[in-house]
């Protein structure tokens, strides 16, 4: 911590300043730390670490990045929903991922990161987003499943963040996950529907359920003992629970919910630990995961060049915007 | 009011205040981007009403806004503090006597 | 329009917000909570109300007012399917959720529509939606026209939503008790897209030497598909003359003025170009449906009977 201190104090003041300056840094820092022994809340004007600043930006942002990117898997199926109730909740539903991205890089640019930044690291590659969202929706099945279990795995992420150390990001969490709930269950009813129509629609529901199964458990990311920065998290009260508690209660979640589906699971090793009072599942591949994650995965390259072709489409129409206001505001200081 | 439009193609940041039922004060809700006031008010009713959360927007751009300064918490607050007596419950001898 | 901070906006009673309502029921016949009672002009009317009330018998078409419903559906379904596509791809994210919400107000407006022209023969929206091949759509050419660049877009919402306010202004006073509160949501938020798209087109227009070009090129595009909105056939002339509707030629001296003072204002002139043929009311459209229906109805029509 010390060392960061330091780092954040520019070479080239008096002895004077500098001395200023680390008091007005300790006091911060102790600050700071109150507010953390108290959970408490840090708010955007309030001294932090610089590595929680960075922490925090990092997250917030890959966290607008899954949404922003995680519209596309859906998008894809708006104009082929098999009826209207079905396509006027896939496009509500698409259209508050837009929402939620944009509620997550308002509580990102409070931390002084302004969002077209953000949104160039992320089209130059530089930035990560949910790893999950760089496999295909082949099927209609994809809908629910995805609604379902990808949903459902960011809702158990993402309540814990409501409560989040940095005031705007909780703030924006509270309001996603309220506004989430109805993108669960939508997805599970797409399943239910599926799996007791024909059978040929309750093999799509099987199948689109096997697919996602893995991916979503690893939107809890890495296991805890190769997780290096979540204990830091934890520390600054960002995070509340670990990977692996996270994951293996949605698992216990997804098995009650799977019998109402009358589907299975893909994973013959879930069961239920009577001495840690725990769910446990079966090995997952984290080869593949860390694959996709760079870049390896069998959509990255087509997930990102739609977000460059939209952003890039919309180039004159934000010119075009911003200079109309120009000239009105120069007309209206005329007047 | 408008804010300093920045060059090319970024537009400013609005905060956004909705109203959620008459007679209750407008209360912050986010913040959005828009090129001019006429756009965040628009921008703004997509989306922070989408459902139906409430019946009166004000934007204001984010730069217009003054806030006081977070190190200055103990001069500026603390003032209030240990003047129990303008609280009701400081009042304890006339507790019971009705319509007080 | 008022640019003061203290602007406000008074928000549609539902309109957005009841998407997911009728999600617990399954099947074509409505959200069994819907209460028929709710088809008045003013309430935030659902499809899913319409659609109970036409399986109760609470309402049912007229074979004239079945054929008007379905043409107003067809076009507003048709232009839903086309902006649904912007979602994930607009010029900003702001602007995602603007188009998504239009989309959404159109499709509420289809189901509407759709669910009670399907009140004649005992049809769901659904059978209507995806069960009609491309000659038995009765939309108007220009719901069809291809998204474009964005400005090709706003300059067919533009003309499209004050076609539809003009269109279902009058139609809150048919006497047809459905038609009138189907009319009567629906006015509302075409309001807005009035609204929405002229805020672009004034911006596009008068904002930098490309995107005017851009907005000037998007008008010339959609312009020839204006005339075919304002004809009158046999169909119309029933429907006017029994208080159910009025002639589409009569909305044209309001459209021009209105759509003229905001043209005016961003300096563009009406495009002088020669008006498409059309034949959409009666199922004789341009190259570009086919592909849009084949793609809406490729699933459901893979698993005919399903349901969903």
């Amino acid at each position: 911590m010390a060392s960061q201190t330091l780092q954040s104090v520019p070479a080239e003041l008096s002895p004077e300043q500098l001395a200023e300056a680390a008091r007005h840094e300790a006091e911060g820092q102790a600050y700071f730390d109150r507010v953390m022994a108290d959970d408490s809340r840090i708010e955007p004007r309030d001294w932090m670490p610089p590595a929680y600043r960075k922490t925090l930006i990092r997250q917030v942002s890959q966290h607008a990045h899954s949404e922003i990117i995680g519209m596309q898997p859906e998008a894809n199926w708006i104009s082929r929903a098999p009826s209207l109730k079905r396509k006027a909740i896939l496009m509500a539903k698409v259209q508050d991922e837009a929402g939620h991205g944009l509620y997550l890089y308002s509580a990102a640019e409070t931390l002084g990161q302004p969002r077209d930044q953000m949104m160039q690291d992320l089209m130059d590659g530089k930035a990560k987003y949910s790893s999950i969202f760089n496999y295909p929706a082949r099927t209609w099945a994809d809908m629910g499943a995805i609604g379902w279990m990808v949903d459902g795995a960011a809702i158990a992420n993402q309540v814990p963040l409501c409560r989040a150390s940095f005031g705007p990001y909780g703030r924006a969490m509270v309001r996603v996950c309220k506004e989430e709930s109805f993108h669960q269950r939508q997805g599970f009813e797409i399943l239910l529907e599926l799996s007791h129509g024909t059978p040929e629609q309750k093999q799509m529901a099987q199948e689109a359920v096997n697919r996602w199964y893995a991916p979503a458990l690893m939107m809890f990311g890495p296991p805890d003992d190769d997780s290096p920065n979540s204990k830091q998290s934890m520390a600054w009260n960002i995070k509340r629970f670990s990977n692996d508690e996270l994951r293996n209660r949605f698992v216990g979640m997804m098995m009650e919910q799977v019998k109402v589906l009358e589907l299975t699971l893909p994973d013959k090793d879930i069961r239920f630990n009577e001495e840690t009072k725990k769910w446990e599942h079966g090995p997952l591949d984290w080869d593949e995961f860390h694959e996709v994650l760079k870049g390896r995965g069998p959509c990255n390259a087509q997930r990102l060049e739609r977000r460059r072709e939209a952003h890039e489409n919309g180039t004159w129409v934000r010119e075009a915007a911003a200079a109309y206001a120009r000239k009105q505001a120069e007309k209206e200081s005329a007047a | 009011m408008s804010p300093e439009t920045p060059a090319g193609n970024v537009w400013p940041i609005w905060e956004v205040f909705v109203r959620s039922s008459r007679g209750l004060s407008h209360v912050h809700a986010g913040s959005l981007h828009a090129p001019d006031a006429a756009m965040a008010l628009r921008n703004a009713r997509d989306l922070y009403t989408r459902r139906n959360e409430g019946v009166s927007i004000w934007v204001v751009p984010a730069e217009a806004i003054a806030s006081s300064d977070p190190d200055a918490k103990g001069s500026f607050f603390e003032s209030p503090q240990g003047k129990d007596y303008r609280h009701a419950t400081y009042y304890t001898k006339s507790e019971g006597v009705k319509h007080l | 329009m008022s640019t003061s901070p203290e602007t406000t906006t008074e928000t549609h009673d539902g309109g957005h917000g009841d998407i997911s309502v009728g999600v617990a029921t399954a099947g074509t016949s409505g959200d069994a909570t819907a209460s028929a009672t709710r088809i008045t002009p003013g309430n935030a009317l659902r499809p899913e109300d319409i659609a109970l009330a036409v399986s109760r018998g609470a309402a049912k078409p007229t074979e004239d007012a079945a054929e008007l419903a379905l043409r107003l559906g067809d076009d507003a379904l048709i232009l839903a399917q086309r902006l649904g596509h912007w979602i994930s791809r607009a010029p900003e994210l702001e602007e995602d959720i603007a188009l998504g919400n239009i989309a959404l107000d159109q499709l509420g407006h289809a189901r509407s529509f759709l669910s009670y022209a399907g009140g004649l023969n005992g049809k769901s929206e659904d059978d209507l939606a995806y069960f009609r091949d491309e000659d038995e759509f009765r939309s108007i050419e220009l719901f069809e026209q291809p998204n474009g660049d964005f400005a090709v877009t706003i300059a067919r919402q533009f003309v499209v939503s004050y076609y539809q306010f003009e269109l279902y202004r009058r139609l809150t006073e048919s006497t047809d008790a459905t038609l009138a509160g189907i009319a009567a949501k629906a006015v509302k938020e075409v309001d807005y897209h009035r609204d929405h798209s002229t805020q672009w087109v004034l911006r596009l227009a008068l904002g930098t030497d490309e995107s005017r070009a851009k907005m000037i090129h998007g008008f010339n595009v959609i312009w020839p598909y204006v005339d075919e909105l304002f004809r009158d056939d046999e169909l119309t002339a029933r429907l006017a003359a029994a208080g159910a509707a009025v002639e589409p030629s009569s909305l044209r001296a309001d459209f021009d003025r209105l759509t003229g003072e905001v043209l005016a204002e961003a300096l563009l002139d009406i495009p002088q170009v020669p008006a498409a043929l059309g034949g959409g009311r009666q199922g004789r459209h341009s190259e570009h449906l086919g592909f849009m229906v084949a793609e809406m109805q490729v699933l459901a029509r893979q698993f005919p009977g399903a349901s969903w």
